[in-house]
């Protein structure tokens, strides 16, 4: 048992966006609900995090990782023409300019080098958009382990692209063909794969949710993003911090880790759901993959699908440390229609020749949507992901205009 | 410490004690028009207890089977109200337990979904995706209602956590046979006798092992160790073959005459 270590090392557990308490809770959420088969391995996991990010070596493998091979740190881009277009000053933190093209790449390092630490050969992860799971094939690649992908069949039909890179990448794609046969069919799956090969397999989760240490574990591998930009914009405004920090949420990985580096400031920290995935917009707490969080469900407590046009964001849940953040009012949390992200997608596009995933529209849509209150500002998005594997996808949904 | 006996756990000692093995069937709650029947027809047939699976939406420790059942049922329009309706004014003349997962209880409240399961004469409830830590506010809420809520025990469980699920399970302990998820198997795993084992040496609570025991033969094989056995998805498959509340009676005799020969 470790909880005694858990105590111990729990000092900042009081602080926004510290370690959870020794049940992995952020205030009422998180937690550990799995089948018994897989406690001892998540209790397992958690020892094991724990003493490699206690590791100088450990640490320094990563990060040597993450700068050699991912190409961190990335960049924070001053938007002259969307901010001349907004009415306000948009900064970028450019995590689309990651090797595979999106944060996921810093979670999956780390936790496949952690894999590696623990003795295990096989990679098993979910994926809705596809780029956890080149993420994750990728590092299976690199560190030579075997790799099982599980996607929604929706999904696959409509990421061909991201399902051929994994298994060039040496991956096998499963589909998931129950329920909505999307993300959350594909974390079922992800969890019975591991229930059964619990003791040579891996569960590479890809966002910051799931059993305890998980929604941790991975806000931890990417809080590099906030670091980095808490820096890099003190740079740009002469020590100051932006007004505004948003980023989109589905499971809310990328956000969480932009959020840690602003937590302890003043700005405003703001989260942006689809409109068919507003978990923390609709307040039901609930309780599916391994954690109590914000949930969409019916009145029985069956699941809803959620409804996106993103593949990345077609989540019913929300990480448990968002419904947190939501709760104490720390960060607050925005929907914005699949209408409004398809501006969005373009609005980027057309003034700064980036063209953002369509999980970072969101983000987009809702700055666009809101440039009256705005008015300004200074505000920090992180564009979480580059738009190359939504470009035939958009180009079927304009050209039906 | 003595705990008080509840009824659940009452119908199984008196199986053991009298000399014979337990047979706890699951069957889906709500697939068909004829479950009820079903019910009946398993009870009849010699099983111990009863298992009445609540449909959920993400039945992550379920395989394929159970997960069709499932589906169907939930697209029949079952809810967890409609099951316990339906089996409210029904003498079934087994002690029944609810399976489903957290979320149902949660959503409805765990002190509420106590009283409910309470007052539609169910006396054990199964939730997989609640281990020891996380049983707090639903076993306080169960053990005021009545409900005696029976925990699983996984192979992977390290020696020092086995007593402590043993003394929190009420009805029985649910050995788990294998890592993996609900589904007929070829072969017993070699983990089943393992986990009978190490609960039979550290509990006096009824052992019944679960999850790939699909065969009468591999009922039998378990039961050398442990007390009994439950069997899921094997019944569950012949329910969806839609031949009806005799055949499933039928098939729950074989275990029944299978484990009464030894």
């Amino acid at each position: 048992m470790t909880l005694t270590d858990a105590n111990s090392e729990s000092a900042n557990s009081d602080q926004i966006m510290g370690e959870p308490d020794e049940f992995g809770r952020f205030g009422q959420f998180g937690g550990r609900f799995v089948p018994e088969t897989l406690v001892p391995a998540c209790q397992e996991l958690e020892d094991a995090f724990r003493s490699a990010w206690g590791d100088t070596e450990f640490r320094r493998e990563l990060s040597a990782l993450l700068a050699d091979y991912a190409g961190r740190p990335s960049p924070i881009t001053e938007c002259h023409r969307l901010s001349e277009e907004l009415g306000y000053r948009v900064i970028l933190k450019r995590e689309d300019l990651n090797h595979t093209g999106s944060h996921k790449i810093n979670n999956v390092l780390g936790q496949a080098l952690l894999a590696k630490r623990m003795g295990k050969t096989r990679l098993i992860a979910e994926t809705g958009a596809g780029q956890h799971g080149v993420a994750t094939a990728t590092a299976a690649a690199l560190l030579g382990m075997e790799c099982r992908v599980y996607m929604g069949e929706v999904d696959i039909s409509r990421q061909e692209l991201n399902v051929f890179r994994m298994n060039l990448l040496g991956a096998e794609v499963v589909p998931a063909l129950s329920g909505s046969r999307t993300l959350k069919d594909a974390v079922n799956e992800a969890m019975r794969d591991w229930v059964a090969k619990v003791e040579d397999s891996y569960y590479c989760l890809g966002s910051a949710m799931g059993p305890h240490p998980y929604p941790w574990m991975v806000r931890t591998f990417h809080e590099v993003i906030g670091i980095e930009a808490r820096e890099q914009t003190a740079r740009l405004l002469d020590g100051g911090v932006p007004d505004v920090v948003t980023a989109c949420v589905g499971g809310g990985s990328n956000a969480i880790g932009i959020f840690s580096g602003f937590a302890d400031t003043d700005a405003e920290l703001v989260g942006v759901e689809p409109a068919g995935g507003a978990a923390v917009g609709r307040k039901v707490p609930g309780v599916v993959h391994g954690s109590k969080s914000y949930l969409m469900q019916d009145e029985v407590g069956q699941v809803l699908e959620a409804e996106s046009i993103s593949a990345g964001l077609d989540y019913p849940g929300v990480g448990p440390e968002h419904a947190h953040l939501a709760d104490i009012g720390r960060a607050r949390y925005e929907s914005v229609t699949d209408a409004e992200v398809i501006e969005g997608f373009q609005l980027l596009a057309r003034t700064e020749g980036i063209i953002p995933a369509l999980e970072c529209a969101h983000a987009l849509a809702w700055m666009s949507r809101e440039r009256e209150e705005l008015a300004g500002k200074t505000l920090l998005m992180n564009l979480s992901g580059r738009g190359d594997k939504d470009v035939a996808q958009m180009m079927d949904v304009l050209g039906r205009k | 410490m003595e705990q008080p006996v509840g009824a659940f756990e009452a119908a199984l000692r008196s199986r053991r004690d009298g000399g014979g093995k337990i047979l706890v069937p699951y069957i889906t709650g709500g697939l068909g028009d004829d479950w009820i029947e079903t019910l009946h027809a398993v009870a009849a047939a010699g099983a111990d207890a009863i298992e009445v699976g609540v449909p959920f939406s993400d039945p992550v420790m379920d395989g394929p089977v159970i997960q069709e059942a499932n589906d169907r049922s939930l697209a029949s329009g079952s809810t967890p109200q409609s099951i316990l309706n339906a089996l409210r004014n029904e003498d079934i003349g087994v002690p029944l337990a609810i399976m489903t997962y957290y979320n149902i209880a949660f959503r409805a409240g765990d002190v509420r979904f106590a009283q409910d399961l309470a007052e539609a004469g169910i006396s054990g409830c199964i939730l997989p995706d609640l281990p020891l830590e996380e049983t707090g506010p639903w076993t306080e809420a169960a053990d005021a209602a009545g409900v005696e809520t029976i925990l699983l025990a996984a192979p992977t469980a390290p020696d020092e956590r086995l007593p402590r699920i043993c003394e929190r399970s009420r009805g029985f302990v649910y050995g788990v046979g294998l890592l993996g998820v609900t589904g007929v198997r070829s072969e017993l795993a070699s983990s089943a006798m393992d986990i009978a084992r190490r609960l039979k040496a550290v509990t006096d609570k009824p052992v019944l092992v679960g999850v790939g025991v699909g065969t009468p033969e591999q009922a039998v094989e378990v039961s050398q160790v442990s007390d009994g056995v439950v069997v899921g998805s094997a019944i569950v498959r012949q329910m969806l073959t839609s031949e009806g509340p005799e055949a499933v009676g039928a098939l729950v005799q074989e275990f029944r005459s299978a484990l009464d020969k030894g």
